[in-house]
């Protein structure tokens, strides 16, 4: 039997933009196993319900995460919407539609960022980023943050955006779309990022539903749950198509991610066209008594919010499982049997977003 | 098994397993496993999605009652049971890779508890 | 060949495009109007609730009512704006410009100028600044 060895990996290593550590338990340069551990920013943000009155807590839940913010203020809301019965107006929902999709686009520019970055590419990531700076751009324009957006209240949205403000994202992202089609192609055709990519860390169907992967991680190994199709917000006025991929290796995860920021064009296209006119939020009067949990589509994947409120205006739980929680069972079974070179990358490709797991 | 309301079922602790088993047998994916602590007792709840289906089982145990693991049966659920019993001090028994509350590393002793409740 | 030099062409339009970053901080960045830079008071207007010190997540306000002050820390804010949406009397606003940062943190503190019952035209006194700690 050759000679096995554990090679620590991270928490601070030049791929990893957060803290988490991996034992990789190596034979010659084969990893035979991983071991993560995380822990090292941990907030403890979920008990912060009991010392933080209901509405605030929308404050507290964006900060959970830098990258799909958004979603978890829009999130949280639902989910008190939800015990609360509020009716949201409807263009509130038309333009939380809009900016979690701007999230999304953004979310997946920066990971291919990363993901360039990690296999050594610095000028497709460069490039990457430059890209997502006009989506930054474009928040800071509408809701006047660009990393941290505080738009979202229990029932409805705090900012509108003018007819004119949509059109004019709209010709931006009309004219994004033919630079993003020159950077992608880079990732889907250029000779060695393929040879990085295909073939590299596979998870098969089966594994990836006995592991409980999530979002473009499991769409990617043919699974075809997007939880945008259960129509939550306006999703059910809109039309798009699920995007899987059959490979259920790193290349098919990039496709499917590549594929989502246009598909998230397409539906902002589609949401400024059908934008109703209506109220921005509705009143809530009263504070939630009951639970709730609400399923949405983060960019990472499916994040789950559990709610729990005993009608003051302090809640007694609020969970969210965030995506990578989810796909980290998943990232141990492809980093087992890989080569030790391949190890950053992989654990790139589920795009780990290290403070959204610990809270 | 009682319907608390839509998706959400109540379950005794001897159903666990059976419906653990059952849900793994039909190719029923670990959504998460959530612990809440009201009224002296714990709630936990295990969710389980097939599709864009979900079926939520809550399990209500009292302070000191033990927990049986079922992350021998799904390997995802070993987060889980180390976050529930790291934060709320949940007693679950026999889990297949006990991390002895080093997951997030917090010095105080169950902190999501408040303090009358520990 | 089509898997090779797909890059070529993003390389030659970078080599003869402008740059796509400012060259901050020799030329200012502009900010858009509705950017949450910090918050101001309209203080006269105040009523001196304590809503916003109340409502405030990480608590960087205080309102004193005995002594007509209200303060903020600058440095604990964090522009959630939810003071501003708190406001019964609309006095609270939040514009463009960060705080810059500083050595040790202080409080930026307004005093309510005193209006004399008596329609008497009393000088109003302005808002002053004054470091603490």
């Amino acid at each position: 039997m050759p000679k096995r060895s554990i090679v620590p990996f991270g928490p601070q290593h030049p791929v990893l933009p957060e803290p988490i550590h991996l034992d990789l338990v190596l034979e010659d340069e084969k990893v035979i196993e991983a071991i993560p551990s995380i822990g090292y920013v941990h907030r403890g943000l979920e008990s912060l319900v009991t010392k933080k009155d209901f509405n605030e807590m929308v404050y507290v839940t964006e900060r959970i995460c830098g990258i799909c913010s958004f979603m978890h203020g829009m999130g949280y809301s639902m989910a008190v919407e939800k015990i609360m019965n509020v009716e949201v107006p409807r263009r509130a929902e038309y333009l939380r539609t809009i900016w979690a999709e701007m999230s999304r686009i953004h979310s997946h520019l920066l990971w291919l960022g990363l993901l360039a970055d990690a296999f050594g590419f610095e000028s497709l990531f460069m490039q990457s980023w430059r890209l997502r700076e006009k989506i930054l751009d474009m928040f800071e324009i509408s809701t006047g943050g660009r990393v941290i957006f505080s738009v979202n209240k229990i029932g409805g949205v705090l900012k509108d955006m003018p007819a004119d403000m949509l059109n004019q994202f709209v010709s931006i992202l009309n004219d994004m779309e033919k630079d993003l089609r020159a950077t992608t192609k880079v990732f889907l055709e250029d000779y060695t990022v393929k040879s990085r990519l295909v073939g590299v860390g596979i998870l098969t169907k089966e594994d990836a539903i006995r592991r409980g992967a999530v979002g473009p991680m499991m769409r990617a190994s043919g699974i075809e749950v997007d939880m945008r199709k259960t129509g939550y917000a306006a999703y059910n006025d809109i039309d798009f198509e699920l995007i899987t991929s059959k490979e259920c290796d790193s290349y098919g995860r990039c496709c499917v991610r590549i594929d989502e920021i246009f598909q998230s064009i397409e539906i902002i296209r589609q949401a400024v066209k059908k934008i109703p006119d209506t109220e921005l939020s509705a009143t809530v009067k009263g504070f939630p008594n009951g639970e709730a949990f609400v399923r949405l589509e983060q960019p990472r994947g499916e994040a789950f919010y559990y709610v729990r409120a005993n009608g003051s205006k302090f809640l007694d739980r609020m969970r969210v499982r965030t995506p990578t929680f989810a796909n980290l069972p998943a990232l141990t079974q492809t980093l087992q049997g890989c080569q030790f070179a391949d190890v950053p990358l992989l654990i790139l490709t589920i795009d780990p977003c290290i403070s959204c797991t610990e809270r | 098994m009682e319907e608390l309301q839509k998706d959400i079922y109540k379950i005794e602790k001897v159903e666990l397993l059976p419906v653990i088993m059952e849900k793994k047998n039909d190719y029923w994916r670990l959504l998460q496993i959530c612990c809440a602590f009201a009224d002296g007792k714990y709630e936990v709840t295990y969710s389980f999605a097939s599709g864009y289906e979900i079926a939520n089982y809550r399990l209500v145990v009292e302070k000191d009652e033990e927990v049986p693991s079922i992350s021998r049966v799904y390997k995802a659920a070993i987060f889980y049971e180390n976050e529930m019993k790291e934060l709320f001090g949940l007693n679950v028994e026999h889990m297949k890779v006990d991390l002895q509350n080093k997951l997030y590393r917090i010095d105080a002793e169950v902190p999501f508890m408040k303090e009358e409740d520990k | 060949m089509a898997q090779f030099l797909t890059f070529t062409k993003t390389v030659m339009k970078n080599l003869f495009s402008k740059p796509a970053t400012t060259a901050y901080p020799a030329v200012p960045r502009e900010y858009p109007e509705r950017t949450r830079g910090h918050v101001e008071i309209n203080i006269e207007e105040c009523i001196m609730c304590g809503m916003c010190m109340r409502s405030c997540p990480p608590g960087a306000i205080e309102v004193k009512r005995a002594e007509n002050t209200w303060t903020i820390n600058r440095f604990d804010c964090v522009q959630c704006g939810y003071c501003v949406e708190k406001c019964p009397k609309k006095c609270l606003s939040i514009v463009p410009g960060y705080q810059e940062p500083g050595d040790a943190k202080f409080v930026d503190s307004v005093v309510k100028p005193v209006v004399e019952k008596p329609a008497e035209e009393a000088p109003k006194p302005a808002a002053e600044v004054k470091p603490a700690e």
